[in-house]
This record gives structure tokens, C-alpha cells and sequence, in this order.
């Protein structure tokens, strides 16, 4: 549906963008995930056809937003960081507004008051969009991009400066939108992408550094396991014998004390095995493992690795072949 | 094209923008009329017309300042350039729009010679041909307004700066009088609005400066999308 290829955007002599290629089917929802700075919104303002591209090509639905602009933005609804919304009219009257700028075929009344239920304005018809607080100003904004029933809708950060209550909403409704129209959703927040995509691309500074299905992105990344051990017993000693067991990759004492055990950080390489060892060496030793969590796999470690990678692969690669290196 | 024109004029009568430009517009042009004809005994309205341009200069920038600044400073405008709507045909919307209240407060305006009517013999070729120039005029001064908006987000710095060059168009035919160099002289009088002005109120049709308004406006246009155009490309 959607169809990105060696995007490269310029910005006077900085790139914004350098070589971006992605691809979304239809009725996918995938999440474009980065850093603020990252590039997600200059990727998003080409896509819609705000921005044009230094060179490379978008398209939507088959039709390129560079050379065919008008058909490509009938596909799009847009909700950009800032809702584009005018203050001096009523929610109505915005969304009359809208349904006329893009030219909408579908049955006026029906069309609205569907979308007017879809994101519950029905309450605030008539009130003028200075008065709303942030959180109604953001369903307009989301109202505004499902007019039309286009088939791509893309969300900039929707919900940003919203509550948690408006969040969950907001989310939900966003997951709603999948199967019937194919749904881009940037955000910084990863709780966010991982309740609510189904694949997630990464974009750092221009470049995308990891494009994949949100449930296989935490096993693509993380062949060795991580865990937080909480063990009773003299520090050095049982640092030195938890780097002695085999399968331990690397460990270090994260320095917490709980009455008189410490906090263990460890990388273990797959399967249980490593973790019987462990278990043994402290037995042993009289040393009573009193914790024991998982402590890695979520994405927001995944994401800082994949960005401390991308930025510095050749110490990072240092650092893991240094601790391959003394762990034998 | 038309949504954006619709909620153009609509935008005018929410804010206090519209209610401020007809009230001064009509306010002024009375005054104006009165004076110049009614209390000084002349049917003459050549001298009502000539100083009705140096109020454009301060009309017309409060009517352009904010159509595009404030779009582009409250970002909806990321909602009309995403969507499918050409440039030209935004910009278009937003022209007719300043034109219509432009050119509606001025046939209002014009209702004040059916006074005189009863008085004088009007020459109504020279009063239409006066209304005309003045409507060449408002299109060339929104030209510039909408372009000049269209340059900042700031809606002060645009009046101001429409301000400004309008009647630097207006008075740069004054200069000449000051200037002996023959092909500056040239320039001037070739982008003085005043010049063209005079031969309207003569009751002389020129089509030279039909033409002279025309593209003004259109050059002006021209550049408010290029403007645009150019910010996608930055």
C-alpha cells in the first residue's frame, strides 16, 4: 500500500533523511519508531506530500506523491504533531469544512455523524475549537484525517500531551483503524507501538536501523538473555564465581543492596542451562539466591541498544568482543 | 478551492478583521465623499478617487495580513497543503476571497454618488472607468498583501511590511520629480501606481494600465506559489 524507496532528504548540507526504504501492505498498522530528531516527521511530511524529497520515491496506493500529488493525497488522512485545527470555528463547522476541502463523495450526514461517533465529539458539536481542552482538540484532529474514509491514515504522535485515559482511547481506536485502512503511527513512547503495531520500523538519525514484526523485534535482536540476580553473599567472591560459570557471558554487581544481598547483573547465553549453573554455583557456596528477574527483552532496552548500535557500531562490537574475551 | 474560499469569507466575519474593515472602509469613504464633494460644492469626483488609493494602503494590508501567516503559524496549513487542493488554486481561494469584501465595500461605498446624482451631471463613463481603476488597484495591493503574509508568520511584521511597499508603489512616481537620470526616471514611472491612476480620473480608458494592473497581480500571485513551492523544496 505503501511503498518508500531510497528516500534521501537534504536540509542545506544536513540529512534529514539519507536512503530510507520501507514497505507497508494493506491494512497493516506499523509503527515508526525514534528518537525525537530522528526523522519520523520529515518521513511522515513526505509521505503526505507536504514536504517534497531531495530524491527517491514514495508511493501510496500505487500512485507516487512526487509526480502525481493530488490523486496520491485522496488516499491519505493526516494527523500531523499539531492538529490543524482552526479555533475560530465550531467542531461542525470544521468538519463541514474538511469534508469539502477533500472533496468527499460519501453521504455528508451519514459520513460525519459516523466519524463524529468513532471519536465521541458528539457532545461538543457545536463548540467553538478555541474552548476544547487538548484532549477534544486532538479527536478533531482525528476526525479531520478519517474524513473522507481514506485507505492510508498516518498518525504523528497522537497522543502526546493527551491523559492516560485519553491514551488508552486513543490507542484503541488507532488498532480499531487496522484491517480496513493501513495505519502509519509515529511515537518516541514504545509502550505505544508495542500495544498497538504490528511491525515497527526504526529510524535514527535518517536511517532505518531495524524493520520488524513487533514481537519477533525483541528475539531478532536479543540472541543472549539478561537477567537481575539477587544473591546473599560476599560481593567479589560471588562475581568471580558467577563469571566462572559456564554460559555466563558477562556479569557485574549493580551495586543495590538489599539487606545483605546485591544486585547481579547477568548476560546468559540461550537456554535454561546457564541458569542451573548459577543456581548451583550458589548452592554450593551457601550463598542464597533470594531474586531472580527477567531483565531484559522489553523494547525500550532493545530500542537504546539498536541506537547506541547504530551510532557506535565499532565500540559496541569492542565492548562485546572484550567481554567474550574475559569471560574465557 | 471553494471550501477554502467559503471559510476565507467566514473567517473574516468570526474574527473582528471583517466588522474593523468595513466599518473604517465605509466610515472613511463617506467622510472622504463628503468632504471632497458635498461640502466643497464640486461634482468632481476625481479627487475623492485619488485619495481613496492612500487609504487602500492602509486597508488593504489589514484584510491580507493574516491569510497566510496565521495558517502557517497555527500549522493548518499542513492540513491545506496535504490536501488535494493545488497551490494555485489555494492561493486563488484566498485572493477571491480579500477581493470579494475588497470590491463589495467598495459598490457600497459607490451607492454615495447617486447623491451627488441628484445635483450634478455625472459623466458615468468617467465614474465606471474610476471604479475600475480602483478594483485594478484593490486586486494589485491584495497581490501584494497575500504575498507579502505569505512570507512571515508573523501578521504584524506582514501589515507593516505591506504597508510599506504600497506606498512605495504609490509614491515612487513622486521621486521623478527629484531625478534628473533619465532610465531611473523610466523605471519609476513604469512601476508608479499613481501615474496609471491619473488617466482614469481623466475619463481616458488605458488599457496600457489595465494591462500594468493585471500583471501585477498576477506576477504577485504567481510568486505567493512559488513561495510555496519553494518551502516544500527548502
Amino acid at each position: 500500500m505503501i511503498k518508500v524507496e531510497h528516500l534521501v532528504k537534504k536540509y542545506g548540507n544536513n540529512y534529514a533523511l539519507g536512503d530510507v526504504s520501507f514497505e507497508i501492505g494493506e491494512g497493516e498498522i506499523v509503527g515508526l519508531l525514534g528518537p525525537n530528531g530522528a526523522g519520523k516527521s520529515t518521513t511522515m511530511n513526505i509521505l503526505t506530500g507536504y514536504l517534497s524529497a531531495t530524491s527517491g520515491e514514495a508511493s501510496v496506493g500505487g500512485v507516487s506523491i512526487l509526480d502525481n500529488p493530488l490523486e496520491a493525497k485522496r488516499l491519505i488522512g493526516y494527523l500531523p504533531e499539531q492538529p490543524p485545527v482552526y479555533p475560530d470555528m465550531t467542531v461542525d463547522e470544521y468538519l463541514n469544512f474538511v469534508y469539502d476541502l477533500k472533496r468527499c463523495e460519501l453521504n455528508r450526514e451519514a459520513h460525519l455523524n459516523e466519524i463524529r461517533g468513532v471519536v465521541k465529539l458528539q457532545d461538543v458539536r457545536d463548540r467553538l475549537i478555541r474552548n476544547l481542552s487538548k484532549g477534544y482538540r486532538q479527536r478533531v484532529g482525528i476526525a479531520q484525517a478519517l474524513i473522507g474514509d481514506p485507505k492510508v491514515i498516518i498518525f504523528d504522535e497522537p497522543t502526546v500531551g493527551l491523559d492516560p485515559k485519553q491514551i488508552l482511547e486513543v490507542r484503541n481506536l488507532v488498532r480499531s483503524l487496522g484491517g480496513k485502512h493501513t495505519v502509519i503511527l509515529s511515537t518516541h513512547i514504545l509502550a505505544e507501538v508495542q500495544a498497538v503495531c504490528e511491525r515497527i520500523v526504526v529510524i535514527d538519525h535518517g536511517k532505518i536501523i531495524a524493520n520488524e514484526k513487533t514481537d519477533e523485534l525483541a528475539r531478532v535482536m536479543e540472541e543472549n538473555a539478561h537477567y537481575r540476580y539477587n544473591i546473599c553473599g560476599p560481593r567479589s567472591e560471588v562475581l568471580t564465581a558467577l563469571r566462572g560459570v559456564r554460559g555466563v557471558l558477562y556479569a557485574e554487581c549493580a551495586g543495590e543492596r538489599d539487606g545483605e544481598a546485591y544486585t547481579y547483573l547477568l548476560e546468559l547465553s540461550g537456554g535454561t542451562e546457564p541458569r542451573k549453573a548459577v543456581f548451583r554455583v550458589c548452592a554450593e557456596r551457601g550463598w542464597q539466591i533470594i531474586g531472580a528477574a527477567d531483565a531484559g527483552g522489553d523494547l525500550e532496552s532493545i530500542f537504546i541498544k539498536l541506537i547506541d548500535r547504530a551510532n557506535a557500531p565499532k565500540t559496541n562490537a569492542g565492548n562485546r568482543a572484550r567481554r567474550a574475551e574475559g569471560k574465557r | 478551492m471553494t471550501a477554502i474560499y467559503k471559510r476565507e469569507m467566514r473567517s473574516f466575519f468570526t474574527t473582528p478583521i471583517g466588522y474593523v474593515f468595513v466599518a473604517i472602509y465605509l466610515a472613511i469613504s463617506g467622510a472622504l465623499f463628503a468632504a471632497t464633494t458635498l461640502f466643497s460644492m464640486s461634482s468632481s469626483l476625481t479627487e475623492y478617487f485619488s485619495y481613496m488609493l492612500f487609504v487602500y494602503v492602509i486597508l488593504v494590508p489589514l484584510l491580507t495580513m493574516k491569510s497566510f501567516s496565521e495558517e502557517r503559524k497555527t500549522r493548518t496549513e499542513q492540513l491545506l497543503l496535504t490536501a488535494p487542493v493545488t497551490l494555485p488554486g489555494m492561493v486563488a481561494a484566498k485572493f477571491l476571497a480579500a477581493l470579494t469584501l475588497f470590491a463589495s465595500c467598495q459598490l457600497v461605498a459607490a451607492l454615495a454618488f447617486f447623491i451627488l446624482a441628484r445635483y450634478a451631471q455625472l459623466k458615468v463613463a468617467v465614474i465606471f472607468g474610476n471604479l475600475l481603476a480602483l478594483m485594478l488597484v484593490g486586486m494589485a495591493f491584495i497581490a501584494v498583501g497575500l504575498f507579502v503574509s505569505a512570507l512571515t508568520e508573523n501578521q504584524l511584521a506582514a501589515a507593516v511590511a505591506t504597508v510599506g511597499i504600497l506606498l512605495l508603489f504609490l509614491l515612487i512616481g513622486y521621486a521623478n520629480q527629484f531625478i534628473n537620470v533619465y532610465w531611473i526616471r523610466f523605471i519609476f514611472s513604469c512601476l508608479s501606481v499613481w501615474t496609471r491612476f491619473q488617466n482614469f480620473g481623466q475619463g481616458v480608458f488605458d488599457v496600457a494600465a489595465l494591462f500594468y494592473y493585471l500583471s501585477v497581480t498576477a506576477v504577485f500571485l504567481f510568486l505567493t506559489v512559488r513561495i510555496y513551492d519553494k518551502r516544500r523544496y527548502r
